[in-house]
Protein backbone atom coordinates (compact mmCIF):
# COMPACT_ATOMS: atom_id res chain seq x y z
CA UNK A 1 0.00 0.00 0.00
CA UNK A 2 1.20 3.48 -0.83
CA UNK A 3 0.40 6.89 0.55
CA UNK A 4 0.25 9.55 -2.14
CA UNK A 5 0.39 13.19 -1.03
CA UNK A 6 0.07 15.80 -3.76
CA UNK A 7 0.34 19.57 -3.52
CA UNK A 8 -1.58 21.12 -6.39
CA UNK A 9 -2.98 24.42 -7.59
CA UNK A 10 -6.39 25.01 -6.00
CA UNK A 11 -8.25 25.46 -9.28
CA UNK A 12 -7.00 22.07 -10.49
CA UNK A 13 -8.71 20.12 -7.73
CA UNK A 14 -11.84 19.15 -9.66
CA UNK A 15 -9.85 17.85 -12.63
CA UNK A 16 -7.59 15.81 -10.38
CA UNK A 17 -10.54 14.34 -8.50
CA UNK A 18 -12.24 13.32 -11.76
CA UNK A 19 -9.04 11.74 -13.09
CA UNK A 20 -8.61 9.75 -9.89
CA UNK A 21 -12.24 8.59 -9.85
CA UNK A 22 -11.87 7.40 -13.43
CA UNK A 23 -9.06 5.04 -12.52
CA UNK A 24 -10.95 3.71 -9.53
CA UNK A 25 -9.46 5.53 -6.57
CA UNK A 26 -12.01 5.10 -3.77
CA UNK A 27 -11.39 8.18 -1.69
CA UNK A 28 -9.17 11.20 -1.17
CA UNK A 29 -8.71 13.74 1.61
CA UNK A 30 -8.20 17.39 0.76
CA UNK A 31 -6.80 20.24 2.86
CA UNK A 32 -6.38 23.92 2.04
CA UNK A 33 -2.77 24.75 2.78
CA UNK A 34 -0.23 27.52 2.27
CA UNK A 35 3.38 27.10 1.34
CA UNK A 36 6.25 28.21 -0.80
CA UNK A 37 8.40 26.53 -3.37
CA UNK A 38 10.03 27.87 -6.49
CA UNK A 39 7.00 29.94 -7.39
CA UNK A 40 7.56 33.42 -6.02
CA UNK A 41 4.90 35.06 -3.85
CA UNK A 42 3.45 38.46 -4.60
CA UNK A 43 3.48 41.87 -2.96
CA UNK A 44 0.42 43.58 -1.55
CA UNK A 45 0.31 47.33 -1.15
CA UNK A 46 -2.00 49.07 1.30
CA UNK A 47 -1.48 52.83 0.98
CA UNK A 48 2.19 53.14 1.93
CA UNK A 49 2.65 49.71 3.47
CA UNK A 50 4.05 46.96 1.29
CA UNK A 51 3.74 43.34 2.33
CA UNK A 52 5.47 40.45 0.57
CA UNK A 53 3.21 37.43 0.63
CA UNK A 54 5.54 34.39 0.41
CA UNK A 55 3.05 31.69 1.26
CA UNK A 56 0.68 30.91 -1.55
CA UNK A 57 -2.56 29.00 -1.19
CA UNK A 58 -2.40 25.39 -2.41
CA UNK A 59 -4.41 22.22 -2.03
CA UNK A 60 -2.93 19.21 -0.28
CA UNK A 61 -4.49 15.98 -1.47
CA UNK A 62 -3.95 12.62 0.23
CA UNK A 63 -4.83 9.23 -1.19
CA UNK A 64 -4.05 5.75 0.11
CA UNK A 65 -3.81 3.35 -2.85
CA UNK A 66 -2.87 -0.28 -3.54
CA UNK A 67 0.79 -0.55 -4.60
CA UNK A 68 -0.08 -2.04 -7.98
CA UNK A 69 -2.17 1.00 -8.97
CA UNK A 70 0.47 3.54 -7.95
CA UNK A 71 1.80 4.27 -11.44
CA UNK A 72 -1.63 4.93 -12.84
CA UNK A 73 -2.49 7.15 -9.87
CA UNK A 74 0.69 9.18 -10.30
CA UNK A 75 0.09 9.53 -14.03
CA UNK A 76 -3.49 10.65 -13.46
CA UNK A 77 -2.47 13.33 -10.96
CA UNK A 78 0.46 14.54 -13.06
CA UNK A 79 -1.64 14.87 -16.21
CA UNK A 80 -4.65 16.49 -14.62
CA UNK A 81 -2.76 18.90 -12.36
CA UNK A 82 -0.25 20.14 -14.88
CA UNK A 83 -0.48 23.63 -16.39
CA UNK A 84 3.18 23.73 -17.45
CA UNK A 85 3.73 26.91 -15.44
CA UNK A 86 5.78 27.25 -12.30
CA UNK A 87 3.83 26.42 -9.15
CA UNK A 88 2.08 23.24 -10.40
CA UNK A 89 3.12 21.45 -7.20
CA UNK A 90 4.68 18.15 -6.20
CA UNK A 91 3.69 14.56 -5.48
CA UNK A 92 5.16 12.68 -2.53
CA UNK A 93 4.92 8.91 -2.28
CA UNK A 94 5.61 6.80 0.80
CA UNK A 95 4.98 3.27 2.03
CA UNK A 96 1.85 2.81 4.02
CA UNK A 97 2.08 0.35 6.91
CA UNK A 98 -1.49 -0.17 7.91
CA UNK A 99 -5.02 0.93 7.01
CA UNK A 100 -8.13 0.21 9.08
CA UNK A 101 -11.73 0.90 8.15
CA UNK A 102 -13.23 2.06 11.40
CA UNK A 103 -16.80 0.94 10.74
CA UNK A 104 -16.06 -2.72 10.01
CA UNK A 105 -12.64 -3.20 11.51
CA UNK A 106 -11.27 -4.45 8.15
CA UNK A 107 -7.57 -3.82 7.78
CA UNK A 108 -4.82 -3.85 5.16
CA UNK A 109 -5.67 -3.64 1.46
CA UNK A 110 -9.26 -4.71 2.16
CA UNK A 111 -9.77 -1.39 3.90
CA UNK A 112 -8.60 0.71 0.96
CA UNK B 1 -39.65 89.21 -0.99
CA UNK B 2 -43.06 88.57 -2.52
CA UNK B 3 -42.07 90.00 -5.93
CA UNK B 4 -38.92 87.95 -5.95
CA UNK B 5 -40.87 84.76 -5.32
CA UNK B 6 -43.34 85.34 -8.18
CA UNK B 7 -40.46 86.11 -10.53
CA UNK B 8 -38.95 82.79 -9.69
CA UNK B 9 -42.18 80.91 -10.26
CA UNK B 10 -42.69 82.52 -13.68
CA UNK B 11 -39.14 81.60 -14.62
CA UNK B 12 -39.70 78.06 -13.53
CA UNK B 13 -42.78 77.79 -15.71
CA UNK B 14 -41.13 79.30 -18.75
CA UNK B 15 -40.47 75.99 -20.45
CA UNK B 16 -42.16 75.25 -23.79
CA UNK B 17 -45.62 73.66 -23.99
CA UNK B 18 -49.12 75.08 -24.13
CA UNK B 19 -49.92 73.90 -20.65
CA UNK B 20 -47.13 75.95 -19.09
CA UNK B 21 -47.94 78.97 -21.25
CA UNK B 22 -51.59 78.83 -20.22
CA UNK B 23 -50.65 78.56 -16.58
CA UNK B 24 -48.39 81.56 -16.97
CA UNK B 25 -51.20 83.66 -18.41
CA UNK B 26 -53.52 82.57 -15.63
CA UNK B 27 -50.98 83.52 -13.01
CA UNK B 28 -50.58 86.96 -14.57
CA UNK B 29 -54.34 87.40 -14.69
CA UNK B 30 -54.69 86.68 -11.02
CA UNK B 31 -51.58 88.63 -10.17
CA UNK B 32 -52.93 91.88 -11.65
CA UNK B 33 -55.57 92.67 -9.00
CA UNK B 34 -53.12 91.61 -6.36
CA UNK B 35 -50.56 94.10 -7.64
CA UNK B 36 -53.19 96.88 -7.72
CA UNK B 37 -54.23 95.97 -4.20
CA UNK B 38 -50.57 95.86 -3.21
CA UNK B 39 -50.03 99.43 -4.49
CA UNK B 40 -52.95 100.77 -2.47
CA UNK B 41 -51.83 98.91 0.61
CA UNK B 42 -48.14 99.72 0.32
CA UNK B 43 -48.12 101.46 3.68
CA UNK B 44 -49.34 98.31 5.40
CA UNK B 45 -46.87 96.22 3.47
CA UNK B 46 -44.01 98.37 4.66
CA UNK B 47 -45.12 97.99 8.24
CA UNK B 48 -45.39 94.25 7.81
CA UNK B 49 -41.91 94.13 6.30
CA UNK B 50 -40.51 95.99 9.30
CA UNK B 51 -42.13 93.47 11.62
CA UNK B 52 -40.66 90.61 9.56
CA UNK B 53 -37.19 92.13 9.87
CA UNK B 54 -37.57 92.42 13.61
CA UNK B 55 -38.42 88.75 14.11
CA UNK B 56 -37.73 86.66 11.04
CA UNK B 57 -39.47 83.31 10.85
CA UNK B 58 -37.53 80.24 9.76
CA UNK B 59 -38.33 79.03 6.27
CA UNK B 60 -39.69 75.48 6.28
CA UNK B 61 -37.50 74.53 3.33
CA UNK B 62 -34.35 75.72 5.07
CA UNK B 63 -35.35 73.97 8.26
CA UNK B 64 -36.09 70.71 6.48
CA UNK B 65 -32.78 70.89 4.65
CA UNK B 66 -30.83 71.49 7.85
CA UNK B 67 -32.60 68.64 9.67
CA UNK B 68 -31.75 66.34 6.79
CA UNK B 69 -28.15 67.58 6.68
CA UNK B 70 -27.79 66.86 10.38
CA UNK B 71 -28.93 63.29 9.84
CA UNK B 72 -26.53 62.91 6.95
CA UNK B 73 -23.59 63.91 9.14
CA UNK B 74 -24.71 61.36 11.76
CA UNK B 75 -24.65 58.83 8.90
CA UNK B 76 -21.04 59.85 8.22
CA UNK B 77 -19.95 59.04 11.73
CA UNK B 78 -21.70 56.07 13.25
CA UNK B 79 -21.86 53.74 10.31
CA UNK B 80 -19.59 55.61 7.86
CA UNK B 81 -16.40 56.45 9.69
CA UNK B 82 -16.74 53.32 11.86
CA UNK B 83 -16.77 50.98 8.86
CA UNK B 84 -14.16 52.99 6.95
CA UNK B 85 -11.75 52.73 9.87
CA UNK B 86 -12.93 49.29 11.04
CA UNK B 87 -12.17 47.61 7.73
CA UNK B 88 -8.59 48.89 7.81
CA UNK B 89 -7.58 47.39 11.16
CA UNK B 90 -6.78 43.75 11.83
CA UNK B 91 -9.72 41.45 12.59
CA UNK B 92 -8.74 41.24 16.27
CA UNK B 93 -9.25 45.02 16.69
CA UNK B 94 -12.42 45.51 14.66
CA UNK B 95 -14.79 45.93 17.60
CA UNK B 96 -12.41 48.23 19.44
CA UNK B 97 -12.57 50.76 16.61
CA UNK B 98 -16.34 50.44 16.30
CA UNK B 99 -16.74 50.87 20.08
CA UNK B 100 -14.42 53.87 20.19
CA UNK B 101 -16.25 55.78 17.48
CA UNK B 102 -19.70 54.89 18.80
CA UNK B 103 -18.74 55.90 22.35
CA UNK B 104 -17.14 59.15 21.21
CA UNK B 105 -20.27 60.10 19.29
CA UNK B 106 -22.38 59.41 22.36
CA UNK B 107 -20.03 61.29 24.68
CA UNK B 108 -19.57 64.39 22.54
CA UNK B 109 -23.32 64.59 21.86
CA UNK B 110 -23.98 64.97 25.56
CA UNK B 111 -21.06 67.33 26.21
CA UNK B 112 -22.10 69.48 23.28
CA UNK B 113 -25.53 70.33 24.62
CA UNK B 114 -24.28 70.63 28.22
CA UNK B 115 -21.50 73.17 27.62
CA UNK B 116 -20.07 72.77 24.11
CA UNK B 117 -22.58 74.82 22.15
CA UNK B 118 -22.46 77.85 24.41
CA UNK B 119 -18.65 77.86 24.56
CA UNK B 120 -18.35 77.49 20.79
CA UNK B 121 -21.01 79.95 19.69
CA UNK B 122 -21.64 82.20 22.69
CA UNK B 123 -20.22 85.69 23.12
CA UNK B 124 -17.15 85.39 25.32
CA UNK B 125 -16.83 89.13 26.08
CA UNK B 126 -13.16 89.90 26.70
CA UNK B 127 -12.18 86.38 25.66
CA UNK B 128 -14.48 86.39 22.64
CA UNK B 129 -11.52 86.16 20.24
CA UNK B 130 -10.94 82.61 21.44
CA UNK B 131 -14.00 81.21 23.23
CA UNK B 132 -17.67 81.82 23.96
CA UNK B 133 -19.36 82.10 27.33
CA UNK B 134 -21.57 79.93 29.53
CA UNK B 135 -24.80 81.87 29.02
CA UNK B 136 -26.45 78.90 27.28
CA UNK B 137 -25.11 76.24 29.64
CA UNK B 138 -27.46 73.22 29.47
CA UNK B 139 -28.98 75.02 26.44
CA UNK B 140 -30.52 77.60 28.77
CA UNK B 141 -32.97 79.74 26.89
CA UNK B 142 -32.81 77.73 23.67
CA UNK B 143 -36.38 76.85 22.74
CA UNK B 144 -38.09 75.59 19.59
CA UNK B 145 -38.90 79.25 18.88
CA UNK B 146 -35.37 80.64 19.15
CA UNK B 147 -33.52 81.14 15.91
CA UNK B 148 -29.98 81.28 14.54
CA UNK B 149 -28.76 83.58 11.80
CA UNK B 150 -27.66 82.23 8.42
CA UNK B 151 -25.47 83.84 5.77
CA UNK B 152 -28.37 85.88 4.43
CA UNK B 153 -29.68 88.98 6.13
CA UNK B 154 -33.05 88.29 7.71
CA UNK B 155 -32.99 84.55 7.04
CA UNK B 156 -32.94 82.34 10.11
CA UNK B 157 -33.21 78.69 11.03
CA UNK B 158 -34.43 77.22 14.33
CA UNK B 159 -31.59 77.43 16.83
CA UNK B 160 -32.14 73.82 17.90
CA UNK B 161 -31.45 72.74 14.33
CA UNK B 162 -28.20 74.67 14.37
CA UNK B 163 -27.29 73.16 17.75
CA UNK B 164 -27.89 69.63 16.44
CA UNK B 165 -26.08 70.28 13.14
CA UNK B 166 -23.02 71.64 14.93
CA UNK B 167 -23.14 68.77 17.42
CA UNK B 168 -22.43 66.33 14.64
CA UNK B 169 -19.39 68.36 13.54
CA UNK B 170 -17.90 68.26 17.02
CA UNK B 171 -18.56 64.52 17.24
CA UNK B 172 -16.96 63.62 13.92
CA UNK B 173 -13.89 65.72 14.64
CA UNK B 174 -13.14 63.88 17.87
CA UNK B 175 -14.00 60.51 16.29
CA UNK B 176 -11.58 61.09 13.39
CA UNK B 177 -8.62 61.17 15.79
CA UNK B 178 -9.14 57.50 16.68
CA UNK B 179 -7.43 56.43 13.46
CA UNK B 180 -4.06 57.84 14.54
CA UNK B 181 -3.53 55.44 17.43
CA UNK B 182 -5.93 52.63 16.55
CA UNK B 183 -5.07 49.10 17.70
CA UNK B 184 -3.17 50.17 20.85
CA UNK B 185 -4.98 52.90 22.81
CA UNK B 186 -6.50 52.19 26.20
CA UNK B 187 -10.27 52.70 26.02
CA UNK B 188 -10.52 54.64 29.28
CA UNK B 189 -7.65 56.93 28.25
CA UNK B 190 -9.38 57.57 24.94
CA UNK B 191 -12.62 58.65 26.62
CA UNK B 192 -10.78 61.04 28.95
CA UNK B 193 -8.78 62.42 26.05
CA UNK B 194 -11.92 62.86 23.94
CA UNK B 195 -13.72 64.89 26.59
CA UNK B 196 -10.69 67.09 27.30
CA UNK B 197 -9.63 67.58 23.70
CA UNK B 198 -13.19 68.46 22.72
CA UNK B 199 -13.15 71.10 25.45
CA UNK B 200 -9.70 72.56 24.94
CA UNK B 201 -9.10 72.17 21.22
CA UNK B 202 -12.36 71.72 19.32
CA UNK B 203 -14.40 74.39 21.09
CA UNK B 204 -11.82 77.20 20.87
CA UNK B 205 -10.94 76.46 17.23
CA UNK B 206 -14.62 76.26 16.24
CA UNK B 207 -15.23 79.56 18.04
CA UNK B 208 -12.21 81.27 16.48
CA UNK B 209 -13.20 80.20 12.95
CA UNK B 210 -16.99 80.32 12.97
CA UNK B 211 -18.27 82.59 15.73
CA UNK B 212 -18.49 86.30 15.10
CA UNK B 213 -15.74 87.96 17.08
CA UNK B 214 -13.56 84.85 16.77
CA UNK B 215 -9.93 85.59 15.91
CA UNK B 216 -9.83 83.82 12.52
CA UNK B 217 -13.41 84.75 11.65
CA UNK B 218 -12.60 88.43 12.06
CA UNK B 219 -9.38 88.02 10.09
CA UNK B 220 -11.50 86.80 7.16
CA UNK B 221 -10.21 83.24 7.07
CA UNK B 222 -12.50 81.19 4.85
CA UNK B 223 -13.59 77.79 6.06
CA UNK B 224 -16.91 76.88 4.55
CA UNK B 225 -17.57 73.55 6.25
CA UNK B 226 -14.68 72.94 8.60
CA UNK B 227 -11.39 72.21 6.83
CA UNK B 228 -9.43 73.76 9.69
CA UNK B 229 -11.90 73.23 12.53
CA UNK B 230 -12.55 69.59 11.73
CA UNK B 231 -9.85 68.12 9.54
CA UNK B 232 -6.61 69.92 10.33
CA UNK B 233 -7.59 70.00 13.99
CA UNK B 234 -8.23 66.23 14.13
CA UNK B 235 -5.35 65.33 11.82
CA UNK B 236 -2.78 67.09 13.99
CA UNK B 237 -4.19 65.56 17.19
CA UNK B 238 -3.95 62.12 15.59
CA UNK B 239 -0.32 62.70 14.56
CA UNK B 240 0.65 63.90 18.02
CA UNK B 241 -1.18 60.91 19.51
CA UNK B 242 0.55 58.45 17.19
CA UNK B 243 3.94 59.88 18.15
CA UNK B 244 3.33 60.15 21.91
CA UNK B 245 1.78 56.67 22.19
CA UNK B 246 4.38 55.10 19.92
CA UNK B 247 4.24 52.55 17.16
CA UNK B 248 2.23 49.37 17.25
CA UNK B 249 4.17 46.27 18.24
CA UNK B 250 5.63 44.78 15.08
CA UNK B 251 5.04 47.91 13.00
CA UNK B 252 7.10 47.70 9.83
CA UNK B 253 8.00 44.05 10.48
CA UNK B 254 4.71 42.18 10.73
CA UNK B 255 1.95 42.30 8.15
CA UNK B 256 -0.82 44.64 9.27
CA UNK B 257 -2.98 44.44 6.20
CA UNK B 258 -6.59 45.71 6.43
CA UNK B 259 -8.88 42.87 7.44
CA UNK B 260 -11.91 43.79 5.35
CA UNK B 261 -11.60 46.29 2.52
CA UNK B 262 -15.21 45.86 1.35
CA UNK B 263 -16.23 47.33 4.73
CA UNK B 264 -13.82 50.19 4.18
CA UNK B 265 -15.43 50.76 0.80
CA UNK B 266 -18.91 50.79 2.34
CA UNK B 267 -17.67 53.19 5.01
CA UNK B 268 -16.10 55.49 2.43
CA UNK B 269 -19.35 55.48 0.45
CA UNK B 270 -21.40 56.36 3.52
CA UNK B 271 -18.91 59.11 4.28
CA UNK B 272 -19.31 60.50 0.79
CA UNK B 273 -23.11 60.49 0.95
CA UNK B 274 -23.08 61.94 4.46
CA UNK B 275 -20.63 64.61 3.41
CA UNK B 276 -23.36 66.27 1.33
CA UNK B 277 -24.99 67.14 4.63
CA UNK B 278 -21.66 68.28 5.99
CA UNK B 279 -20.73 70.54 3.08
CA UNK B 280 -24.01 71.56 1.47
CA UNK B 281 -25.63 71.75 4.90
CA UNK B 282 -22.98 74.24 5.96
CA UNK B 283 -24.69 76.68 3.63
CA UNK B 284 -27.42 76.76 6.33
CA UNK B 285 -30.06 77.51 3.69
CA UNK B 286 -31.56 75.45 0.89
CA UNK B 287 -30.35 77.76 -1.88
CA UNK B 288 -28.10 77.85 -4.92
CA UNK B 289 -25.17 78.08 -2.54
CA UNK B 290 -26.09 74.68 -1.13
CA UNK B 291 -26.38 73.33 -4.66
CA UNK B 292 -22.90 74.65 -5.48
CA UNK B 293 -21.48 73.02 -2.35
CA UNK B 294 -23.25 69.76 -3.21
CA UNK B 295 -21.95 69.70 -6.78
CA UNK B 296 -18.43 70.53 -5.63
CA UNK B 297 -18.65 67.71 -3.12
CA UNK B 298 -19.29 65.31 -6.00
CA UNK B 299 -16.73 66.53 -8.49
CA UNK B 300 -13.84 67.26 -6.14
CA UNK B 301 -14.28 63.79 -4.67
CA UNK B 302 -14.36 62.20 -8.09
CA UNK B 303 -11.27 64.00 -9.29
CA UNK B 304 -9.39 63.19 -6.08
CA UNK B 305 -10.26 59.49 -6.39
CA UNK B 306 -8.93 59.64 -9.96
CA UNK B 307 -5.86 61.64 -8.89
CA UNK B 308 -4.92 59.08 -6.24
CA UNK B 309 -5.77 56.14 -8.50
CA UNK B 310 -3.67 57.30 -11.46
CA UNK B 311 -0.79 58.44 -9.25
CA UNK B 312 -0.72 55.05 -7.54
CA UNK B 313 -1.04 53.23 -10.84
CA UNK B 314 1.91 55.13 -12.32
CA UNK B 315 4.03 55.11 -9.20
CA UNK B 316 3.31 51.74 -7.61
CA UNK B 317 2.09 49.78 -10.60
CA UNK B 318 -1.51 48.99 -9.60
CA UNK B 319 -4.71 51.00 -9.02
CA UNK B 320 -6.05 49.75 -5.69
CA UNK B 321 -9.57 49.84 -4.24
CA UNK B 322 -8.21 51.20 -0.98
CA UNK B 323 -6.43 53.88 -3.03
CA UNK B 324 -9.59 54.94 -4.87
CA UNK B 325 -11.54 55.11 -1.59
CA UNK B 326 -8.73 56.96 0.19
CA UNK B 327 -8.47 59.41 -2.69
CA UNK B 328 -12.19 60.08 -2.45
CA UNK B 329 -11.84 60.88 1.26
CA UNK B 330 -8.85 63.13 0.54
CA UNK B 331 -10.98 65.01 -1.99
CA UNK B 332 -13.87 65.34 0.44
CA UNK B 333 -11.50 66.75 3.04
CA UNK B 334 -9.93 69.20 0.60
CA UNK B 335 -13.24 70.49 -0.72
CA UNK B 336 -14.69 70.94 2.78
CA UNK B 337 -13.40 74.48 3.35
CA UNK B 338 -14.00 75.33 -0.30
CA UNK B 339 -17.39 73.73 -0.95
CA UNK B 340 -19.61 76.82 -1.26
CA UNK B 341 -16.84 79.20 -2.25
CA UNK B 342 -15.14 77.81 -5.35
CA UNK B 343 -16.53 76.89 -8.74
CA UNK B 344 -16.85 73.29 -9.91
CA UNK B 345 -13.72 73.59 -12.09
CA UNK B 346 -11.73 74.90 -9.15
CA UNK B 347 -13.07 72.00 -7.09
CA UNK B 348 -11.86 69.52 -9.70
CA UNK B 349 -8.34 70.95 -9.64
CA UNK B 350 -8.38 71.02 -5.84
CA UNK B 351 -9.45 67.36 -5.78
CA UNK B 352 -6.77 66.23 -8.23
CA UNK B 353 -4.05 67.91 -6.19
CA UNK B 354 -5.39 66.49 -2.92
CA UNK B 355 -5.62 62.96 -4.32
CA UNK B 356 -2.04 62.88 -5.54
CA UNK B 357 -0.45 64.76 -2.63
CA UNK B 358 -2.26 62.73 0.04
CA UNK B 359 -0.98 59.52 -1.57
CA UNK B 360 2.52 60.90 -1.12
CA UNK B 361 1.69 61.92 2.44
CA UNK B 362 0.57 58.43 3.49
CA UNK B 363 3.51 56.70 1.82
CA UNK B 364 6.61 58.83 1.15
CA UNK B 365 6.15 61.40 3.91
CA UNK B 366 5.00 58.83 6.47
CA UNK B 367 7.88 56.50 5.70
CA UNK B 368 10.54 59.19 5.90
CA UNK B 369 9.43 60.25 9.38
CA UNK B 370 8.60 56.75 10.58
CA UNK B 371 5.57 57.57 12.75
CA UNK B 372 2.78 55.01 13.00
CA UNK B 373 -0.40 56.94 12.20
CA UNK B 374 -2.37 53.67 11.89
CA UNK B 375 -5.14 54.81 9.57
CA UNK B 376 -3.48 57.91 8.10
CA UNK B 377 -5.54 60.59 9.78
CA UNK B 378 -2.65 63.02 9.43
CA UNK B 379 -1.82 62.06 5.85
CA UNK B 380 -5.38 62.46 4.63
CA UNK B 381 -7.18 64.83 7.02
CA UNK B 382 -4.42 67.24 8.03
CA UNK B 383 -2.61 67.27 4.68
CA UNK B 384 -5.87 67.27 2.69
CA UNK B 385 -7.23 69.94 5.01
CA UNK B 386 -4.21 72.17 4.49
CA UNK B 387 -4.45 71.77 0.71
CA UNK B 388 -8.12 72.66 0.95
CA UNK B 389 -7.58 75.66 3.22
CA UNK B 390 -4.86 77.17 1.03
CA UNK B 391 -6.66 76.13 -2.16
CA UNK B 392 -9.82 77.89 -1.00
CA UNK B 393 -7.85 81.13 -0.82
CA UNK B 394 -6.83 80.64 -4.46
CA UNK B 395 -9.93 79.16 -6.10
CA UNK B 396 -12.40 81.49 -4.37
CA UNK B 397 -11.10 84.02 -6.92
CA UNK B 398 -13.87 85.00 -9.37
CA UNK B 399 -11.22 84.86 -12.09
CA UNK B 400 -10.90 81.13 -11.37
CA UNK B 401 -14.63 80.52 -11.19
CA UNK B 402 -15.03 81.11 -7.45
CA UNK B 403 -17.78 83.12 -5.82
CA UNK B 404 -15.33 85.79 -4.60
CA UNK B 405 -15.23 87.69 -1.33
CA UNK B 406 -15.20 91.43 -0.79
CA UNK B 407 -11.79 93.13 -1.09
CA UNK B 408 -10.29 89.95 -2.54
CA UNK B 409 -6.61 89.71 -3.35
CA UNK B 410 -5.20 86.26 -3.92
CA UNK B 411 -1.96 86.82 -2.01
CA UNK B 412 -3.75 88.44 0.90
CA UNK B 413 -6.39 85.71 1.10
CA UNK B 414 -3.81 82.92 0.88
CA UNK B 415 -1.86 84.57 3.71
CA UNK B 416 -5.05 84.74 5.79
CA UNK B 417 -5.77 81.09 5.01
CA UNK B 418 -2.21 80.17 6.00
CA UNK B 419 -2.69 82.03 9.29
CA UNK B 420 -5.78 79.91 9.94
CA UNK B 421 -3.81 76.74 9.21
CA UNK B 422 -0.89 77.77 11.44
CA UNK B 423 -3.10 78.78 14.36
CA UNK B 424 -4.98 75.47 14.14
CA UNK B 425 -1.81 73.37 13.80
CA UNK B 426 -0.14 75.13 16.73
CA UNK B 427 -3.23 75.11 18.95
CA UNK B 428 -4.28 71.54 18.29
CA UNK B 429 -0.67 70.33 18.42
CA UNK B 430 0.04 71.97 21.78
CA UNK B 431 -3.27 71.01 23.42
CA UNK B 432 -3.03 67.43 22.16
CA UNK B 433 0.58 67.03 23.30
CA UNK B 434 -0.15 68.30 26.81
CA UNK B 435 -3.30 66.18 27.12
CA UNK B 436 -1.63 62.99 25.91
CA UNK B 437 1.28 63.48 28.28
CA UNK B 438 -0.98 64.26 31.25
CA UNK B 439 -3.25 61.27 30.61
CA UNK B 440 -0.26 59.00 30.06
CA UNK B 441 1.16 60.04 33.43
CA UNK B 442 -2.20 59.75 35.18
CA UNK B 443 -3.74 56.53 33.86
CA UNK B 444 -1.54 55.36 30.97
CA UNK B 445 -2.40 55.73 27.29
CA UNK B 446 -1.55 52.33 26.05
CA UNK B 447 -2.81 48.81 26.64
CA UNK B 448 -0.36 46.16 27.87
CA UNK B 449 1.82 44.37 25.37
CA UNK B 450 -0.10 41.18 26.05
CA UNK B 451 -3.43 42.85 25.34
CA UNK B 452 -2.09 44.43 22.19
CA UNK B 453 -0.91 41.09 20.84
CA UNK B 454 -4.16 39.41 21.81
CA UNK B 455 -6.20 42.16 20.17
CA UNK B 456 -8.30 44.83 21.82
CA UNK B 457 -11.61 43.14 21.00
CA UNK B 458 -11.16 40.35 23.50
CA UNK B 459 -8.65 42.09 25.79
CA UNK B 460 -10.59 45.33 26.27
CA UNK B 461 -14.16 44.62 25.25
CA UNK B 462 -14.49 40.91 26.00
CA UNK B 463 -16.02 40.01 22.66
CA UNK B 464 -14.98 38.96 19.20
CA UNK B 465 -16.08 40.49 15.91
CA UNK B 466 -16.29 37.27 13.98
CA UNK B 467 -17.34 33.89 15.36
CA UNK B 468 -17.49 31.45 12.50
Amino acid sequence: MKMVVAIIKPFKLDEVREALSEIGVQGITVTEVKGFGRQKGHTELYRGAEYVVDFLPKIKLEAAVPADTLDRVLEAIEKSARTGKIGDGKIFVSDLEQVIRIRTGESGSEAL
Amino acid sequence: MKTKRSEVSVKANASPGWCYAATKKLIMLFALPAVLYGLSASAFAEEAAMATLAAPIPDKGDTAWMLLSTLLVVLMIVPGLSLFYGGMVRAKNMLSVLSQIFAIFALVSVLWVVYGYTLAFGDGGGLNWVIGDLSKLFLAGVTPDSTSATFSEGVVIPELTFVAFQLTFAAITVALIVGGFAERIKFSALLVFSALWFTFSYLPIAHMVWASGGYLFEKGALDFAGGTVVHINAGIAALVGAIVIGKRIGYGREAMAPHNLPMTMIGASLLWVGWFGFNAGSNLEATGGAALALLNTIVATGSAALGWMFAEWLWRGKPSMLGIASGAIAGLVAVTPAAGLVGPMGAIVLGLIAGAVCLWAVSGLKKSFGYDDSLDVFGIHAVGGIIGAIGTGIFVSPALGGVGVSDYSMVGQVMTQATGVLVTVAWSGAVSFVLFKLIDAAIGLRVTEEAEREGLDTATHGERAYNF
